[in-house]
């Protein structure tokens, strides 16, 4: 019973591609599971789009949407409508095709990245050994969308803020893969199912996330500073920064190009989500080992769910960084730190089972990160706020 | 090798193969075309880009990920932006009245007809002394991702620390570069 819960998506498509003659059966299978990718997805973006609308409303004291259906549940089918209905506004020095092609490359890039991610026990939609690797290659195409919008819009704002866009986005890859590559140090894998299957280990009931490691736990907390800057959310929203750079580089999209390019940042978010739950906080595996028999897919998406909740929270608590701030946190700050990650994963690694590698690296990191702080503190002078440019 | 049954199968599985093949590189040798040929320069570097692709996908189609992916993650995620920030950079995107042909077109063909030349001799040789069916290399082992790993961390070790010191110090040499650029001005 509860194996078939577990199973019953991947037994639905067997029984759906089992009508068909035997030599269609795999192409059918793939296409099955690529529409439902494809359904499922804009539908959870409709959702979270409602989610953050009220949230945000909610930590701002106001009510968010409430007119469209019982307490604005449909207003993501009335955006939709709107969207598709409004005038597709090219601007007349626009270069017509690659202002065409930069919403389509987006999305499209940004699905890609679903095709590798474990959603649950036999649920990756492609198995291969460097999935990861893959993950971090189609992700780096969609800069060049960005770059694509912003260039052939022929306006200021859009150019300014793709030139933003695509110097973060380069500047956080870095410490976004270098703290990837401490998981596939110590799972020894570059395959995404492996690294699941790595941490779906239970002592004491306790699962063997990789998120509950001193290396791990910085490393997730480093993971998830430049997922952020990566995905462009606040406080990295630089790049589209509303009191400066009107809508940066989809300034000039309207209609339904407008909606791909939102569709795509909230893609983006909930896939870089699944990674970080894959790497960390062990995937499709349950929290307890008592609740192991609750279905697989049913805690990924749990999962993925509280992550967005967190982007949410974070974009309504925390002020939008300045330009030079964001690439001195990227380069002196966060990149360091994932080096040391490295090292300390190594360490965790040479220093076998047992209590020693515990106070070794949790005593490393924890000497760095407060010795740290401790410094910086000292540097800040705080006083009465003074102003270089605009006395 | 010999068995009948064996080379039947073979060449079954050749022959889609080498539809995509003739695809991928219609694609490829278009957007190298187009690069070449494109009258604005960001058009150029994005038909560029589209040629990085195309050789990709062959690297994916040769079952070579490890070289397929990173050639995604360097060439598009890396070269193709840092072509397109030097070109925004730099007053070049306009097109030239003059026509974009340089003078001396003829010798650049020569050269690249020579570099062509002598890289495809040098494959028909190799795959002269490769053994296998009428002079056709054979399928090379599958070599996995965690075979190359193990082979850059092991055996080419000292050859990949030189080239990480090597384009470390480049990375400081075009720091300091930019640095003393600045100090001139103020």
């Amino acid at each position: 019973m509860f194996a078939t819960l577990d199973q019953v998506f991947v037994l639905l498509e067997h029984w759906l591609v089992g009508f068909l003659p035997a030599g269609w059966q795999p192409a059918a299978g793939v296409v099955l599971s690529v529409a439902v990718i494809v359904c499922l997805f804009p539908a959870l973006f409709a959702l979270t789009v409602l989610l953050e609308r009220k949230g945000l409303g909610r930590m701002q004291n106001r009510i968010g949407p409430n007119r469209v259906g019982p307490f604005g549940i449909l207003q993501p089918i009335a955006d939709a409508i709107k969207s598709l209905t409004k005038e597709d506004i090219v601007p007349t020095r626009a270069d017509g095709v690659v202002h065409f092609l930069a919403p389509v490359v987006q999305v499209v890039a940004v699905f890609m990245g679903f095709a590798v991610l474990p959603m649950g026990r036999n649920m990756t939609l492609v198995k291969m050994d460097a999935s990861l690797l893959f993950y971090f290659a189609i992700g780096a195409s969609t800069e060049l969308s960005v770059f694509m919008a912003g260039w052939s819009s022929r306006n200021k704002y859009s150019l300014l803020g793709a030139m933003r866009a695509v110097a973060q986005m380069i500047s956080y890859e870095v410490p976004l893969l270098m703290s990837s590559v401490a998981v596939v140090m110590i799972a020894g894998s570059l395959s995404l199912d492996k690294i699941v299957e790595a941490q779906n280990h239970y002592s004491w009931g306790l699962p063997h996330w990789y998120i509950f490691t001193p290396w791990g736990f910085a490393g997730f907390v480093l993971f998830a500073i430049a997922a952020t800057a990566e995905t462009n959310r606040s406080p990295f929203d630089l790049p589209e920064g509303e009191s400066e750079l009107v809508a940066g580089y989809h300034t000039e999209y309207s209609g339904f190009k407008f909606a791909l390019f939102f569709l795509g940042e909230y893609l983006a978010m909930f896939s870089i989500s699944g990674l970080g739950t894959t790497l960390f906080l062990g995937g499709w595996s349950a929290p307890f080992s008592f609740l192991g028999r609750v279905p697989s897919w049913i805690w990924f998406f749990g999962k993925l769910l509280v992550s967005m909740c967190v982007f949410i929270w974070m974009r309504g608590t925390l002020p939008r960084l300045r330009q030079d701030q964001l690439m001195n946190f990227a380069w002196k700050f966060v990149l360091p730190l994932t080096m040391l990650n490295l090292m300390v994963a190594a360490l965790w690694h040479f220093l076998g089972d047992g209590w020693a590698r515990w106070a070794v690296c949790s005593a490393i990191l924890a000497v760095s990160y407060v010795g740290m702080a401790w410094v910086e503190m000292r540097s800040q002078h705080f006083g009465a706020r003074s102003y270089r440019y605009a006395e | 090798m010999g068995h009948p049954a064996f080379s039947v199968s073979h060449r079954e599985q050749v022959a889609p193969m080498s539809f995509v093949f003739y695809l991928l590189a219609a694609l490829t040798l278009a957007g190298a075309l187009a690069a070449v040929l494109l009258k604005n320069t960001v058009h150029c570097a994005l038909a560029l880009t589209v040629a990085f692709a195309g050789l990709a996908l062959l690297y994916l189609e040769l079952d070579a990920q490890f070289a397929g992916f990173a050639q995604i993650l360097v060439y598009i995620g890396a070269v193709a932006i840092l072509i397109v920030f030097a070109i925004l950079l730099t007053k070049g995107s306009e097109t030239p009245k003059d026509g974009v042909y340089s003078k001396n077109w003829l010798t650049g063909l020569a050269i690249a007809a020579g570099v062509f030349a002598v890289l495809g001799w040098a494959v028909l040789e190799r795959a002269r002394v490769l053994p296998g069916p009428g002079g056709t290399p054979t399928a090379a082992p599958a070599v996995t991702v965690l075979q190359i790993g193990n082979a850059l961390m092991g055996r080419y070790v000292l050859p990949l620390e030189i080239v990480a010191l090597l384009l470390t110090a480049a990375l400081i040499g075009a720091v300091i570069v930019a640095m003393h650029e600045k100090e001139e001005t103020k």
